[in-house]
Order: C-alpha cells, then structure tokens, then sequence
C-alpha cells in the first residue's frame, strides 16, 4: 500500500505592512533587534552618560561664588573660544592627605564590612538552599522583608539599640555590666554595613547554593571526603561565583556610603561619602567634589574590571 | 600478564548454598515518613557479581543502593558488606563506589583531578596517583583527554570519566545508578559490553540499578526484580524471562500473553487448564502445584508462539486456538502479529522473517491458527 504523497502547504505568509516597513528599516541598516535595544540604550544616555559627563566637566572647573558655583569650561574672549581646564581639583586629591586617608580608610572599612557580611551571609545562604522546599521561600521572603521600610529608618533603628541607654545596654545592665560604648564608633558603622547589606550577600550566593547538584556532595562523601573536605573541595570553589558577586554588591556601595557612617560614626570614622558631602554642602566647593566622586569611581571600577577578567579567564579555562 | 580472577558468571555461587555472600542484606526496610520506599528486603550478593536491581521508578531500588553506598541509614534491618556490618557507618568511611546516574563529576577539576580525588583522600604519595590515574585513563581509552574539563568531554566520555573515577580506589563493591541511562541507543549497547569487560578484568563486585530490563539482561549475572519496595524475584537471566514467579515479573520483563483459566486435569506428569479467553485447553507437559478446578493465570512469550493456515495437529487436543490477524507491525528482524480471537482477547505474536521480502507471508485480516508447545509457557499462581 502506498500511500499519496499530498500537495505540499505553503509557508505561512507574514503579515504585509510589517514587511513592507521591515524591509525598509533593513535598507538603511536598522534591524529589529537594534529597535528593541533603543530605548535602554537612551535611558543609559540620558540618565547614566550624560550626567557623569556633566560631573566629569565640573570636577575640571573651580569653584567661584555665585550661580553656578563654578566655573565655566567655555568662554568667549575678544573673538576667541577658550577651554580652561583645571586640574588643580586632582592635583589636591593627592597632595591632600585628607582624601588619600577617607579613600583608605573607606576601602578598609568597605572590605572589613564585606569580609564580615561573607561569615554571617554564607552559613545563612548555605542552610537556605539546603532548607526543605516548603521552607525555602519562606526563608527567602525573611531575607528580603527588611527592604519594605526604608533604608534609613532601619539605619536610623539601630541607635536604638547601639546608644548609651539603648536596648543591649539595658539587657547588659539587669546582669550588672557598665554600659558599653558603641555609637560613633567603627563598631557601630561596621554593625550598619552588615546588618543593611546582608541581604546583597545572601542573595546571589543562594542563588548559586541552591543550583549545586547535591550529586556532587555525595560523590565527594563517597570518595572518602568528611564534611570539611567536602567543603572546602567541592562546596566553596564551586561556589565562588556567588562569593565575588555577594561581595561585589557589598563591598561597592559600602565605599560610598554616607547614611550609616553619618548616622552611626563618630568623628573619626573618615569615609570618602562623608567627605564628599561636606565638599559639595559645607564648603560649596562643587568641583572639588566632583574630584572626590571621578577619583572614586576609578577606585572601584578598575579593581572590578580586573576581577571580572580574571573571572571570565577562569570560566574560560 | 595477571591471571584472570575467578568470575561468579562462572563458579555461579548462588547456586552452592554453602558459599559465603560478600553483600547481605537482612530485612531491610527504609521509611520515609509514612511511606516505605523499601519494604523488608534481603538479599545476598556474591563476590565478582553483575548483580542488577531492575525495578519501575518508586519501586525502590534507587533507594537500596543509596543505602549500599551509605547516603540513606535503614529504618530497619542490617546491610553487611564482606562481613562487616556497615549499616550505620558513613559513606566516607565505606570501602564502596558509587557511580552516580548523573554522573556528579566535579566541574571545577579536570579529567586527572576527577580521577585522583578519592585517591588524595587517601593521602597517597603524589608519584602513585598519578599513576594510578594514568592507569585508569587507560582502562576507561581516554589517555589524551586528562587536562579536559567535564563540560569538554561528550556523554560517553563522561561516562567513562565517571567509571573510572569511582574505580580509583579498588573499591570492594561498585555501585551503579542507571550508568547507561543517559547515553544514546548506539552507545549504550557499545558500553554495556565495556562495562561487562571491565569488571571481568577487574573482579569487582558490581551492583547495577536499572529500569532497562534489556540492559539488566544482557548486563547481569543475576537480576533482583523489584516492585514496590519489595522483591519480586531474584533469578539468573533466564530464569527471569523463562520461568516468571508471578504475573508481575512476567509482564514487567519482556512482553507477554497473559490468560486466566482453571484447572480441569491435575496430574504428576502433566495439567490441562481451561481456558474461555484462549477459545482452547491448554496442555502443559509437567506438574504443576495447583489443585482442581483452582483459578489460575498462564502465560506465554510472543516469540513461542507459531502461526499457521492450516490447522495444526496440537497436543492432546489442545495447544491450538483461531483467530484473525488485524494488525501486523514490520521490525525488520521479525514481526509483530496482533491475531484477534473469537473470544475478543488479542495475542501477540512474533515471528522471525528468515525469508526475504516473503511473498507468502500472512497478512491482514487472514484467517491463522496459533499452536504452542507443551512446556513453552508458565503456569502462575500469584
């Protein structure tokens, strides 16, 4: 028995207009892809690029009284369009032992803070992803609940807690212990960095936990590795992607933060947020401020752009 | 040139009830929860062993072996491993492999590395493993790929990679779950015949799990069928596919005609079972442990039983029905017969084409006798 062979269908045909306008966006080279990329294309344009410009071309001024207060990069004399830049702004950010001082200490304190948030962050993450499905997003929801109040209200909490007569204090003073001295110290700027950034931690690093084959948990175990083995063979390395990038959320914002260091430092908590702010409020020195913001993004960008190569060489390998 | 060990294949120590098991398995039950994933099995497994659980997904045989390799502790009952009572002691601490169904090879080292783990665990001396590794990359033919990550290698490389890594340390007994399970048709029947000539060479004690009876048949020794949690028969190959205990194991193995009846003659050299469904008696040519007029089920495989047009002469009368072919399925190698009785039941039918391209063959809608042999089909009681 054979059976027929039927009439070939035609292939669906697209619609007209579409063609029409498809075909004439081709010939000046645009494709659909690139219309979709537009619009954040502009957004990064207009709210990203643009502005840091505007902040690139400050911190090349200096600073005079009046509207704005700044300088003008452009002026007209006598015929002639003359570019005056001034590097006088970055040149101080090296002489000036102050800035020097805030960016280290601002890195130190950031990378203390992170190291700190890892610790606490990753036993957190760890049971998370190893918690009964049932519990799991409960566990997650926990995680994230402290980002429905405001970031500087929970900062502004922890006073509360941390002050002379604060809540630890009272519960150390019913064993009889002397009131501890914790505000406007490192302590208490450390305690604000971790307790607000732990969820930036525990996130990707759950994220990577949750998607480990507990296979390979296993297979190490039956190779002859004990837990600890296990871990530091197999668990942690296979887990350094959510390492760096936990890190990397923490460790970013934490060297420009200026809430918690304002609200919980003392005076000697020297970091580069804070004396930005002072820059741009208390002196109205608008282009040595914008210095202080340029020399800032250089500091983190270069050692991230370092770290993702490294990163992506090692993915590679 | 090592002397090849002596092969359970062929001393066959199951049969010798004084031979001393190397894996024994008493009353084992495993609950989860309310539910027992594995409920009161013992079995005994002998050195140098194929031995394969065979079983559905949820009958539990995923679940023995990870309590074999220590992932899962017992309910109940004791697991002994070449006389040692290894029921409570950790995976680490067992002198047992696992060859994981997805193979768990540790992405972040390479072919070498996967190999020589368990053999740093060990703290061997650095010169030993690494020849040990090269050993093994021999064993498993991928000498050239030792710097290659996992995700470089295809799945029958993988696969091998696997093997060799849960061969590393001369484990007394090697556990495999599905280790052929996730290789392509072609490949599968290649590795089957590797794997059965690596653990010829090495004597190992290899357990099996699988849901591929085919795999299971050509693989084992002996094959434990499970079902439910329990065990529905241990048995040689043969004795698995031939001589069926239950109407389980005959229907879960191969394909098979199934049909209820009763008992009319109950005699030492012979039984004659009624059957409505067959339209026909049924002749079995040796004794059967049943009684009078008792309900039971016989069954028969697809490739006992022949066709023809003419009537054939038959056994005593009976071992002949008639029927319609209404369906034929064309495999190449044989075909597949749908003959339709006049009671509505269907048989199956296979039929080897030693003729090519035959211009005589039955076909459709023809008009066949089908007829058996006196002793090709099982009697089953339960």
């Amino acid at each position: 028995m054979t059976t027929a062979h039927e009439p070939t269908i035609p292939p669906p045909r697209r619609l007209r207009p579409w063609n029409a306008v498809e075909r004439r966006l081709a010939r000046v080279g645009i494709t659909g892809r690139m219309l979709v990329l537009i619009a954040p294309v502009l957004w990064l344009l207009v709210f990203f690029l643009v502005p840091l410009a505007v902040v690139f071309g400050i911190s090349l001024a200096t600073k005079q009284f009046g509207r704005p207060p700044y300088s003008a990069l452009l002026s007209t004399e006598e015929g002639t369009v003359q570019l005056t830049l001034h590097l006088s702004n970055y040149i101080r950010l090296f002489t000036d032992n102050l800035y020097v001082a805030a960016y280290l200490s601002s890195i130190r304190i950031a990378a203390i803070a992170t190291v700190i948030t890892l610790l606490i962050g990753y036993p957190m993450a760890y049971a998370i992803a190893r918690a009964p499905d049932r519990w799991r997003n409960i566990l997650l929801m926990l995680v994230v609940l402290p980002f429905f109040t405001s970031f500087l209200l929970r900062v502004y909490a922890l006073t509360g807690f941390m002050r002379g007569n604060g809540v630890i204090n009272q519960f150390l003073g019913l064993f009889g212990i002397e009131p501890l001295v914790m505000m406007q110290t490192d302590f208490a700027v450390y305690v604000g960095i971790v307790y607000t950034y732990l969820p930036f931690m525990i996130l990707p690093l759950y994220t990577t936990l949750v998607k480990l084959d507990t296979a390979l948990f296993e297979a190490s175990a039956d190779l002859g590795a004990r837990p600890a083995r296990t871990f530091l063979s197999v668990t942690l390395p296979l887990s350094m992607p959510g390492i760096v990038a936990g890190s990397m959320l923490v460790f970013i914002p934490a060297i420009g933060e200026f809430v918690i260091p304002s609200l919980l430092g003392g005076p000697g908590t020297l970091m580069i947020g804070r004396v930005l702010w002072d820059e741009f409020f208390t002196n109205t020195n608008w282009p040595r401020a914008a210095a202080v913001a340029m020399a800032m993004l250089v500091v983190v960008v270069v050692p991230i752009m370092l770290l993702q190569r490294a990163q992506s060489a090692v993915v590679e390998k | 040139m090592a002397k090849k060990p002596q092969l359970a294949i062929d001393t066959r120590p199951w049969r010798d009830p004084k031979a001393k098991p190397f894996v024994r398995i008493r009353n084992v039950t495993k609950k989860f929860g309310d539910v027992s994933a594995v409920h009161d099995v013992s079995l005994d497994i002998y050195k140098s062993e194929l031995f394969c659980l065979l079983g559905g997904s949820g009958s539990g045989k995923s679940t023995l072996l990870r309590m074999l390799a220590g992932f899962e502790t017992p309910t109940s009952g004791t697991i002994e491993i070449d006389g040692q009572d290894m029921t409570q002691v950790a995976p680490y601490n067992r002198p047992v492999n696992m060859m994981f169904q997805s193979y768990a090879l540790f992405p972040h080292m390479n072919v070498e590395q996967n190999i020589a783990y368990g053999l740093k665990r060990d703290g061997l001396p650095k010169a030993e493993i690494s020849a040990r590794v090269a050993e093994l990359l021999a064993l498993v033919k991928l000498q050239d790929y030792g710097a290659r990550k996992p995700h470089q290698l295809s799945g029958g490389q993988r696969q091998r990679v696997a093997l060799a890594r849960a061969l590393a340390k001369r484990p007394k007994l090697l556990l495999l779950d599905e280790p052929l399970g996730a290789l392509d048709k072609k490949l599968r029947e290649e590795t089957q015949f590797e794997l059965v000539k690596i653990q010829e060479t090495l004597g190992v004690t290899f357990i099996v799990v699988t849901h591929d009876q085919e795999e299971a048949m050509s693989l084992a020794t002996r094959i434990g069928v499970m079902n439910q949690g329990e065990i529905a028969m241990i048995g040689e190959p043969t004795d698995i596919y031939e001589f069926p205990n239950s109407k389980f194991v005959a229907n879960f193995i191969g394909s098979a005609n199934m049909v209820e009846g009763v008992v009319t003659e109950d005699e030492p050299d012979h039984v004659r079972i009624r059957s409505d469904e067959l339209g026909c008696d049924i002749h079995v040519g040796h004794g059967v442990d049943c009684a009078p007029d008792q309900i039971l089920w016989w069954a028969i495989r697809p490739e006992k039983l022949h066709l023809s047009r003419d009537k054939p002469a038959g056994i005593h009368g009976a071992n002949v029905t008639r029927g319609m072919v209404e369906d034929i399925g064309y495999l190449g190698d044989m075909s597949v017969y749908q003959v339709l009785l006049d009671s509505g039941m269907r048989l199956r039918v296979t039929q080897t084409n030693t003729v090519r391209g035959n211009p005589d063959a039955i076909t459709w809608d023809e008009q066949v006798y089908v007829t058996w042999g006196d002793t090709s089909g099982s009697v089953l009681t339960v």
